[in-house]
């Protein structure tokens, strides 16, 4: 009989479930040599996808980030949505205080506003200038060789010194009064996105946390659109850090901040073309922020495009998509997006019986004589 | 906060999932929502572990009204059993040790519920969950949230009105199927989430609490027991429920139970034909038992 079809629900999703563990394990059969992948191995030879999970998750959490994508098989909306959903039944029991990034541990610091910088530049690792040819000896890669890799660069690099801190290239920028002054509303308390909704209009840091947990591929596709023609950013990256960011935290007993850990972070400033000032002062730049968590400098210079042209948004009004805070905020939130996207294969035959009812209805009335 | 102690189940989750801060803050807003019928109160919606839009809104709320003595009932599209429902409740099961679930509408305290209010009037001691996809019902006329906040503060819905006139004088009806806007208490119009336009009655003077939550939309929105819901319409052109007249005018029935006065399903069989039955699964069960106890067959 046909209501059948709406029976069986729970064994339906036991064998969903099941025929997805098979697919996972499916390598195993008949392959003695077969191992599971090592939550060690995506840690470090998938890195930048566990750096876009433990971005889009919001919490940075490598290994768990590195057991989502083991489960999900890859699929980096999944793993995001489940690093997610734990972190949201984590209580918030500290907060930092504002991290100073010119302290970052750095891997990698560019700058393409000038040739040299104070500090120096360091290309670091980067795909920038790498030809994308398929490396076809890495198919077959022996164990021993891929061992031998990492030794023997560390074996040749040279001691070197590196200083604790590299001053911000804004800084000199800013000394030299071509940008606006540091804000007021620098050193208030975050606005906490996990535990406020977004009323607008919102705080800058409300926007800014929204981005650093947006989903790279939608982040990047709106402030594209304001690159390509619809907006009027035209970035200079003034700075591109990444590096190892030492976060400090109050001391459950004193209250005195102390070192607990560092995290590995994405920042990008951008300096964008300069304003009259409305109050009759000298014309400055104006300039965009991005960071996020992780190793991911698309999603961080996107954030510091759509930064800049949310700010202008809210000053003159939005001409573009990228520049109106609730268009940008409330869709790119890759947990949100796939969700609902994902839900319109449950079923609605409520709806759509009442959707018929309606259809059937309106087109008796247009067959009637009027 | 007895986080702790209810820790036990063998899962590494607090009682009710959310840890005791995120429940307390959807009670908050459970509180201004029954304060104020049909506004919407801003919440700051948790991930949940199933997709946005599959109910996480309703399930915050489930979970954080959910007590040790709860008589829970999940259904999806009128069924206990769809895969959805399924899902939800043995999740609920699963973070939740010592609750009960129920699939009789009558036994049950909580009902969370998507796209039906169920056939059997609800009680005082009953409160219904319904998953919301949609909050807003300007949303149809207007995008940014931020105008559609002032909207609904100087309740101006008369880009509502037009547009339901508009469908008048293009079509003859008006179109809007599901979602059907209500207004609620006489002030704020509220979605009242995909119901159809038949459990939309089910809202006014309602002898339940009726709770809202939008969870991707980080929305909680509640029509309070016995408050006046009335669906937008004009004094020469009624509210309508969906017809299920037969082309002869006969009321159709289902084809399970018999019944005459549920809503129903349209399903095409194998060979072609339409055949129709109750969308509500427990209806359809007490309808059936009920004709069988009369006919003196057991049950």
């Amino acid at each position: 009989m046909s209501y059948v079809a709406i029976k069986g629900g729970g064994q339906a999703i036991a064998g969903a479930a099941a025929v997805s563990e098979y697919l996972r394990t499916e390598e195993g059969l008949g392959n003695t040599g077969a191992e599971p992948l090592a939550i060690d191995a995506i840690l470090h030879q998938l890195r930048h996808l566990v750096d876009r999970v433990v971005s889009e998750g919001g919490v940075y959490h490598p290994r768990f980030a590195a057991l989502a994508i083991k489960q999900s098989m890859g699929d980096t909306l999944e793993a995001a949505f489940a690093l997610r959903a734990w972190r949201s039944t984590r209580p918030r029991l500290s907060e930092t205080p504002p991290l100073d990034t010119s302290r970052m541990r750095l891997i990698r610091r560019i700058s393409a506003a000038f040739k040299d910088i104070p500090g120096g530049q360091m290309l670091g690792p980067t795909p920038d200038y790498a030809l994308r040819l398929l490396r076809l000896e890495l198919m077959d890669e022996s164990p021993d060789a891929f061992r031998a890799v990492a030794r023997n660069w560390l074996e040749k690099c040279p001691e070197a010194e590196l200083p604790d801190t590299f001053p911000k290239v804004l800084d000199a920028l800013r000394a030299e009064g071509l940008l606006p002054p540091v804000s007021a509303t620098r050193g208030q308390t975050a606005f906490d996105i996990t535990r406020e909704p977004l009323v607008f209009p919102v705080p800058r840091s409300a926007q800014l946390a929204t981005m650093a947990r947006a989903e790279t591929g939608s982040l990047l596709a709106i402030a594209y659109s304001n690159m390509r023609g619809y907006g009027d950013v035209h970035p200079t990256v003034a700075e591109l850090r990444v590096g190892y960011l030492p976060v400090m935290l109050p001391h459950p007993v004193t209250g005195e901040f102390v070192e607990a850990g560092e995290v590995l972070i994405t920042e990008c400033e951008v300096v964008a073309m300069y304003e009259a000032d409305e109050a009759g002062g000298k014309p400055v730049f104006t300039i965009g922020y991005g960071a996020c968590f992780g190793h991911n400098e698309v999603k961080a210079i996107s954030m510091a495009i759509l930064d800049r042209a949310l700010q202008k948004g809210m000053k003159d009004g939005a001409n573009n998509p990228s520049e109106d805070p609730e268009f940008v905020l409330l869709h790119v939130d890759g947990v949100d997006s796939m969700g609902f996207a994902s839900h319109y294969k449950m079923p609605h035959y409520v709806t759509f019986q009442s959707d018929l009812d309606r259809l059937r209805t309106t087109q008796q009335k247009s067959g009637e004589p009027a | 906060m007895n986080a702790m102690s209810h820790n036990q189940a063998g899962n590494a989750y607090n009682f009710g999932f959310l840890d005791e801060y995120a429940k307390k803050e959807v009670r908050r807003a459970i509180l201004k929502a029954i304060a104020i019928p049909g506004y919407q109160v801003p919440y700051a919606s948790r991930e949940m572990p199933m997709g946005r839009g599959f109910g996480t809104g309703g399930l915050q709320l489930t979970l954080s009204l959910i007590g040790p003595n709860e008589v829970v009932k999940v259904i999806d599209q009128g069924s206990d059993d769809s895969v959805n429902a399924v899902n939800l409740r043995r999740f609920i099961e699963m973070t939740c040790p010592g609750v009960s679930t129920t699939t009789a509408t009558a036994e049950c305290t909580l009902i969370q519920s998507r796209h039906r209010i169920p056939e059997l009037p609800l009680t005082a001691r009953q409160i219904l969950v319904l998953q919301v996809p949609y909050p807003d019902p300007l949303v149809v006329v207007e995008p940014s949230e931020d105008k559609r906040k002032t909207m609904h503060g100087e309740a101006d819905y008369s880009r509502l009105l037009v547009k339901l006139y508009e469908d008048i004088v293009k079509f003859g009806e008006i179109t809007i199927s599901h979602r059907y806007p209500t207004r609620i208490n006489g002030h704020y119009v509220i979605d009242p989430s995909p119901i159809p336009r038949w459990d939309v009655p089910k809202l006014n003077d309602s002898a339940a609490l009726i709770l809202f939550g939008a969870g991707r939309e980080k929305k909680i929105y509640a029509v309070p027991p016995h408050t006046k819901a009335e669906p937008l319409a004009f004094s020469d052109v009624p509210f309508r429920v969906e017809d299920f007249r037969d082309e002869q005018g006969r009321r159709r029935a289902c084809a399970r139970c018999g019944c005459v006065d549920s809503f129903l399903d349209e399903f095409v069989t194998d060979s072609g034909s339409k055949t129709y039955q109750c969308s509500d699964s427990d209806w359809c069960d007490m309808q059936l038992s009920k004709a069988r106890q009369t006919q003196g067959e057991p049950a």
